[in-house]
């Protein structure tokens, strides 16, 4: 993954900075609730949503069960519609093939859809050390690449911001890009678009070669799809000469009929919308219409690690709807940057350290970066247990004996002896009670719980020795 | 009907009144209550922490303390959770199928909601995340609540939102969870009722630190306590006959 | 290198799945649609739906056409329309203004130049309030209805109108290039709150045709 991210501090360190931002706090609750009450409705139109999200993860789980098998026929398919297909072990693999791709056509510059595989992969970065400009084309992708910043979310990738500071970086930072931002522009959403329009036009119209994900690939036809609602995706994918298609192994989908299921849930589940605006479909190359040159390359860059673990895998059925960020209140609160990685949320937090390992810091502490609510799991339109992907990914950690978890092993060992042994519980029980008046109000290693809370106040007698006193 | 009572770890170190209080109700409702003494803990703490291998101790351990019970009652959802959802995957399948939470076994098993109680005071219930999504409690907290002689039940903002306990999350993440809890004793606070009700106290452990931090004015309590109060036999803390 | 990249790649994924169980296909006990496929109801339903996502919707007999055309054209303020070659001359019939077909074919820069795109389509899907293209002859490559900033949709109804998404992709020749447009160009990047128009066509118009069977 890319190493943009490297070097960030654990996930409850990183939080508390960002619950510090009440600016942050505030953009983020009121974009997290709108879009929930909206998603609920969507959702409650269907009464076959569960049979929808059953249909849905089976779907994916024949899938990975089975990729070997369909990425060949994919492969076959979009070769024998004009396409070429590469395949990229690591993020280096495919920045390289892409950069090379993008060379052989002599432009110094791209358009790009917004997609989570290139971001993954630092595509951007790596162009740019050859000379290449990449312009990001998605509006969120956009205020975050004027801004100089980092995406926290995985469809709005800029919804830490608001429409005051947006305005603020369209005003600042377009001209260095390319059109400036028109003069007296306010902070309606509908100007900021506008003035988004304006300053891209220009780069769609004389752009040679588009960059693109994919949110689904159907083997059977060789077919790409990107679910969009801008409008930006469909001029990188008509207008450029050369469109290369960077796309994770696991977006693949067997059949043609497979979309049925995700083009009902997808939409529904990310903007709360029945359909986004619009849907492209593409396979291979068609004479007369759109890119002649098409490229899909392959992705795998941990993907198959996280194949082969029984229980993690389940992360790989993700459509990055985005929907577990949205009802999630650890996101809500620590914001999307506080993930360390350009996956966050719920998803991010079973994703990245499948992806990257557990050795970092911030990996490390991702699996529980979740007060295991399920709110995540509930509203997945492929039923990913995150909580039971999470505690799979704590005992990983706890194996490692990672940083902070040696004195915590020997803690949970002396005190689960304890539990098995109830004449040991109830004296240990009877001696806190007895001498609780003796008690440090903050002892040690509790301070993290008195910081905020006051400890709860120990009773007189236990409910063993009550029992025992009351019931024979 | 007899029952063996799971009284949980937190309630019997912490909270003894909500053990007694289910105790207490259950009888009331003519149900022989025991109290295999060999229970302790459900291994919870240590499996949601990555320590598998002692959890699995634990499972077994409980699933021998209770191996005589055809039902088992306990006033926790998230215990009770732990048993029914990961139970199986620790190699526990019997256990699961006999264990209720205490709102759950009083209106599947019992069939009833009002279950005589007389609580004279306002009441807003948060529905812990174990309840709500894992055991699929719904409403049923809520209907033995509205059937209390007395209770005004007032609606809950954002019920659904975790408080952000978590168990060692709230240690781990203490400044998210205060934050989530921060949030959450807004909301209950806003609905001016007298009592905090759940069916959780491991939820209201620290939803109560975060009440008495801040001095606000809502007394944390267990649902069991509420339930099992009656006109001779009241309810009467201090707090709440001001 | 990709070949070699390919085989790993594929290896890698045989060893981490061969000790799992198959998993068969999915089951499909998911509704085919959630409306009665009733025609006067599609067509309904279509135009509540198109009209909730901001688009203009009209309905006209194919006499009435023409002229709804032109006041349209002239109420958007449109002086130029690029039409495709197998739309009917005789929709036109009533319009006055410059009109081009897609000869050359126009660059993007041309038709940028050119105000609004009239076209056909593939057939639309009632649920979901969603017109499809498939490149057809009364629809044009995807360039014409993307550039200009109206896109004028015709509908024939009821025949073009299907209820559901899985009742529309059977009719969908996947190797034709597919465009699916529910309503005009729109984004919520900012701060989840949905606004109209971005970068596709800004104003979507939609004709529901009344035509016999």
């Amino acid at each position: 993954m890319s190493d943009t991210f490297l070097g960030m501090p654990a996930f409850p360190q990183a939080a508390r900075v960002a619950l510090h931002n009440t600016t942050l706090r505030a953009n983020l609750r009121h974009a997290t609730h709108t879009i929930r009450a909206k998603r609920a409705q969507a959702v409650a139109e269907l009464s076959d949503w569960e049979q929808l999200r059953d249909a849905g993860r089976q779907i994916k789980d024949h899938t990975l069960r089975h990729l070997d098998r369909y990425l060949i026929q994919l492969e076959q398919a979009v070769t024998e519609s004009g396409g070429t297909v590469h395949w990229a072990v690591d993020a280096d693999d495919a920045n390289r093939i892409v950069a090379d791709l993008v060379k052989a056509t002599g432009e110094s510059e791209v358009v790009k859809v917004k997609s989570m595989a290139t971001q993954e992969i630092g595509l951007n970065e790596a162009l740019a050390a050859e000379g290449i400009t990449a312009y990001e084309t998605d509006l969120a992708e956009l205020i975050v690449q004027l801004g100089d910043d980092r995406p926290s979310h995985i469809l709005v990738p800029a919804i830490h911001r608001n429409r005051a500071e947006i305005r603020a970086i369209f005003t600042s930072e377009m001209a260095a890009w390319g059109r400036a931002a028109p003069d007296g522009l306010t902070d309606s959403p509908g100007d900021l678009a506008e003035a988004a329009r304006l300053h891209l036009r220009e780069k769609f119209l004389r752009a040679r070669v588009a960059i693109s994900g994919a949110n689904f690939m159907v083997a059977e036809t060789g077919t790409l799809v990107v679910v969009e609602s801008e409008g930006n995706g469909r001029m990188c994918l008509t207008l450029p000469r050369t469109l290369i298609s960077v796309v994770g192994v696991e977006k693949v989908v067997p059949t043609w009929r497979d979309l049925e299921v995700f083009l009902q849930t997808l939409p529904r589940l990310s903007t709360a919308e029945r359909m986004n605006p619009y849907t492209s479909m593409w396979t291979g190359t068609v004479d007369g219409d759109g890119p002649q040159d098409f490229h899909l390359v392959l992705l795998d860059n941990g993907r198959t690690d996280v194949l082969a673990d029984a229980v993690g895998r389940q992360a790989l059925r993700c459509i990055r709807c985005s929907a577990c960020l949205n009802v999630c209140p650890v996101y809500e609160r620590a914001g999307g940057h506080a993930y360390g990685s350009v996956y966050p949320g719920p998803i991010g937090a079973i994703l990245t350290p499948q992806l990257r390992g557990t050795t970092s810091a911030i990996d490390a502490s991702l699996p529980f970066a979740s007060s295991l609510c399920g709110a995540c799991y509930e509203v997945c339109p492929v039923a990913i247990d995150i909580p039971e992907v999470l505690v799979h990914l704590r005992e990983r950690v706890v194996d490692q004996s990672g940083a902070g978890h040696r004195t915590e092993s020997i803690a949970m060992a002396a005190v689960s002896w304890a539990l098995r042994h109830p004449s040991v519980l109830a004296t240990a029980e009877r001696l806190a009670t007895t001498t609780r008046a003796l008690h440090p109000r903050r002892p040690p290693g509790v301070r993290a719980w008195t910081a905020g809370r006051e400890l709860p106040e120990l009773p007189a007698q236990s409910f063993r020795d009550w029992w025992k006193e009351n019931h024979r | 009907m007899r029952v063996a009572l799971f009284v949980t770890c937190v309630n019997d170190a912490l909270f003894p009144a909500t053990g007694i209080a289910t105790v207490t109700l259950l009888e009331r409702l003519g149900v022989t209550v025991d109290f295999p003494a060999a229970q302790t803990c459900c291994g919870q703490p240590q499996f949601n922490s990555g320590y598998r291998r002692a959890a699995e101790g634990l499972v077994r351990h409980t699933a021998r303390a209770f191996a005589a019970y055809e039902y088992v009652v306990t006033p926790s959802g998230s215990c009770a959770a732990m048993v029914r959802e990961q139970y199986p995957r620790l190699g526990e399948t019997s256990l699961p199928k006999r264990t209720y939470e205490l709102t759950e076994f009083l209106v599947d098993v019992l069939h009833i909601t009002d279950v005589g109680a007389y609580f004279p005071h306002t009441v807003t219930y948060h529905p812990s995340c174990h309840g709500l999504r894992t055991l699929g409690l719904g409403d049923r907290p809520r209907r033995l609540l509205h059937a209390v002689k007395g209770l005004e039940l007032r609606e809950l903002p954002g019920a659904d939102e975790c408080c952000g306990f978590g168990g060692t999350f709230a240690v781990k993440n203490a400044d998210v969870s205060v934050a989530m809890g921060q949030d959450k004793v807004r909301s209950a606070v806003s609905t001016r009722a007298d009592v905090l009700c759940a069916a959780d106290n491991s939820c209201l452990t620290h939803l109560g630190g975060l009440i008495r931090r801040q001095q606000e004015p809502l007394r944390p309590l267990h649902i069991a306590e509420i339930l099992s109060a009656t006109e001779q036999h009241p309810y009467l803390p201090a707090e709440l006959t001001r | 290198m990709t070949q070699a990249a390919r085989e790993r790649i594929l290896a890698r994924i045989r060893s981490a799945v061969e000790q799992t169980p198959d998993v068969p296909p999915p089951t499909r006990d998911y509704l085919t649609a959630h409306t009665r496929d009733d025609p006067t109801q599609n067509t309904e339903r279509l135009h509540r739906n198109l009209t909730e996502y901001r688009a203009i919707v009209h309905r006209a007999t194919p006499t009435r056409l023409p002229t709804l055309l032109a006041e349209r054209l002239a109420a958007q303020g449109a002086q130029s329309i690029v039409v495709p070659d197998g739309v009917p001359d005789a929709w036109f019939s009533a319009c006055a203004i410059q009109r081009y077909g897609d000869r050359g074919p126009l660059t993007p820069a041309a038709l940028d130049a050119i105000d609004a795109v009239i076209t056909g389509c593939a057939l639309a899907i009632a649920e979901t309030g969603t017109i499809v293209l498939d490149g057809g002859p009364d629809q044009g490559r995807r360039a014409l209805t993307l550039v200009p900033d109206l896109h004028i949709c015709v509908v024939r109804t009821p025949a073009q109108i299907v209820p559901s998404v899985p009742l529309a992709l059977p009719l969908l020749a996947p190797d034709r290039p597919l465009t699916w447009i529910s309503g005009p160009s729109a984004t919520s990047d900012i701060e989840l709150d949905r606004v109209e128009g971005v970068h596709g066509p800004r104003r979507l118009e939609v004709v529901l045709l009344e035509t016999e069977g």
